[in-house]
């Protein structure tokens, strides 16, 4: 599984991070970072994840 | 498997529903019947990227997953009537339509203003096409706006405007203060300082009388007599839920349709609501059942509804687990953001600041019950990183009732 954010999209809401902590996180400036290619047996919560980013901005391949 | 699942509704609560279908087993057909001709895309940025002209339509649309590929799309139609003891659905070409499962995803409208005056010139934003018509008439040079309702929308709206470069742009409301309603006068009279600040007048504690004009709007009549010029108007003023075609069913429509802990209707396991038609107890609180029209809402309805429906078309047993949601909303007015989890709506009697200052980055907690039941931040991103602390502690919380 691989996990790509749109970064001109994103307005580090954080929704993500809720969903899939093991997957994406904020950093100290409150900017999104994120693991690009996950365990498969994280997929329900990067796919909630995707889900309720506000913006649409994580698209999920493979 | 055969049958069909009809999910009435394609926007954001008929997407996840038919995704959420096919992840709760259901292998037969999912048909999935709206009455906009666009596939379901985002709303939120409707009132702001959108109104800018900085969100293309491609940037807005959902991308179903994979799994719901095979769903049938009948865009462009609707559903004008139902018999669930037939299970039937008649939509406005005439054509009837046979169900196994329902899912009412019908949404909402938005309230329009009973006063005389003329028609033209007055617009809602519900719909892309509401949000392109409405940033066609701001965008002619020199126009002056009057938004009626300081609620979330009617704010966006006023926000946007002034961005646009509008040059008048005036907010009424019967209310002091906008947005006092959801969130309380603390955060009421500093959102009203914040918009003024950056060039939006207010018209407060009075409605709308009238509007004036003969073809077309050229102001607004208000109730203490004043009256403010307008080329255009942008109403606000809440919305209604897309029920009346379930009519003569016997369910209890008198605000959305009422459903029981599982998403269903009336009683009948084979149809169940969800997005903000629903108006459903959430165990997470007091029981009550309440329509409520956060975005997170359309999937956390989606999720939990399909498991019921499917377990019950598919002939399973249930592990009934409580529906709880934790809702969350956000709001981008000007240059700062609102954030919100949990129900400040159930604590406006008990406000206190949690952290910071409402002149600056400022977490508000709403009280009741001798516990928080909602946090909301008014500011730059350390005010939703501050809110985003308490969310922990509301998810923590054992729920009041179950």
């Amino acid at each position: 599984m691989k996990v790509v954010v749109d970064m001109n999209k994103c307005q580090d809401h954080g929704q993500c991070v809720f969903a899939a902590p093991d997957v994406f996180s904020l950093d100290d400036g409150g900017r999104l970072a994120y693991v690009p290619d996950p365990d498969d047996a994280l997929r329900d919560e990067v796919e909630e994840a995707a889900d309720v980013c506000p913006l649409q901005a994580i698209r999920i391949e493979g | 498997m055969t049958g069909r699942v009809l999910v009435a509704g394609a926007s954001m609560g008929g997407l996840r529903a038919a995704e959420q279908l096919r992840a709760a087993g259901w292998t037969g057909a999912v048909t999935v019947v709206g009455d906009e001709p666009h596939m379901p895309y985002n709303r939120p940025p409707l009132s702001k990227e959108v109104l800018a002209g900085k969100a293309p339509f491609e940037s807005l649309a959902f991308t179903p997953k994979a799994a719901a590929a095979d769903v049938e799309w009948r865009l462009g139609t609707k559903a004008v009537g139902a018999r669930l003891d037939e299970r039937t659905v008649t939509l406005d070409d005439g054509s009837t339509l046979a169900y196994d499962g329902l899912v009412v995803a019908t949404g909402m409208s938005p309230r329009r203003l009973r006063c005389p005056g003329p028609l033209t010139g007055r617009h809602t934003v519900r719909t892309l096409a509401d949000a392109r018509g409405l940033r066609e008439a701001l965008t002619r040079p020199g126009v002056r706006v009057v938004v009626v309702g300081a609620g979330f929308i009617g704010c966006e709206v006023a926000a946007t405007a002034v961005g646009l470069g509008v040059r008048e742009v005036t907010v009424v409301d019967p209310l002091p203060l906008p947005l006092v309603g959801p969130l309380g006068e603390l955060l009421g009279r500093a959102l009203l300082r914040r918009h003024e600040e950056r060039g939006v007048r207010f018209a407060l504690g009075t409605g709308v009388a009238a509007f004036a004009g003969e073809d077309r709007v050229t102001g607004v009549v208000l109730a203490d007599g004043r009256v403010l010029a307008a080329d255009v108007v942008v109403e606000s003023v809440g919305s209604v839920a897309n029920v009346a075609w379930l009519e003569g069913n016997g369910l209890d429509l008198s605000d959305g349709v009422l459903t029981d802990e599982s998403l269903r209707a009336g009683g009948r396991p084979d149809v169940v609501a969800v997005g903000d038609v629903a108006r459903f107890p959430n165990a997470r609180y007091d029981g009550v059942p309440r329509r409520v029209e956060h975005w997170s809402i359309p999937a956390d309805t989606a999720r939990h509804a399909a498991k019921a429906l499917v377990a019950h078309l598919l002939g399973r047993d249930r592990e009934p687990a409580p529906f709880a949601p934790l809702p969350t909303f956000w709001s981008d007015q000007h240059d700062f953001r609102l954030q919100s989890f949990g129900a400040p709506l159930l604590g406006l009697g008990d406000i206190r600041v949690l952290d910071g200052d409402p002149d600056g980055d400022v977490v508000v907690g709403y009280h009741g019950a001798d516990r928080l039941l909602g946090v909301v931040a008014l500011g730059g991103p350390a005010a939703a990183a501050g809110a985003a602390r308490y969310r922990a502690q509301l998810l923590q919380q054992p729920a009041l009732t179950v």
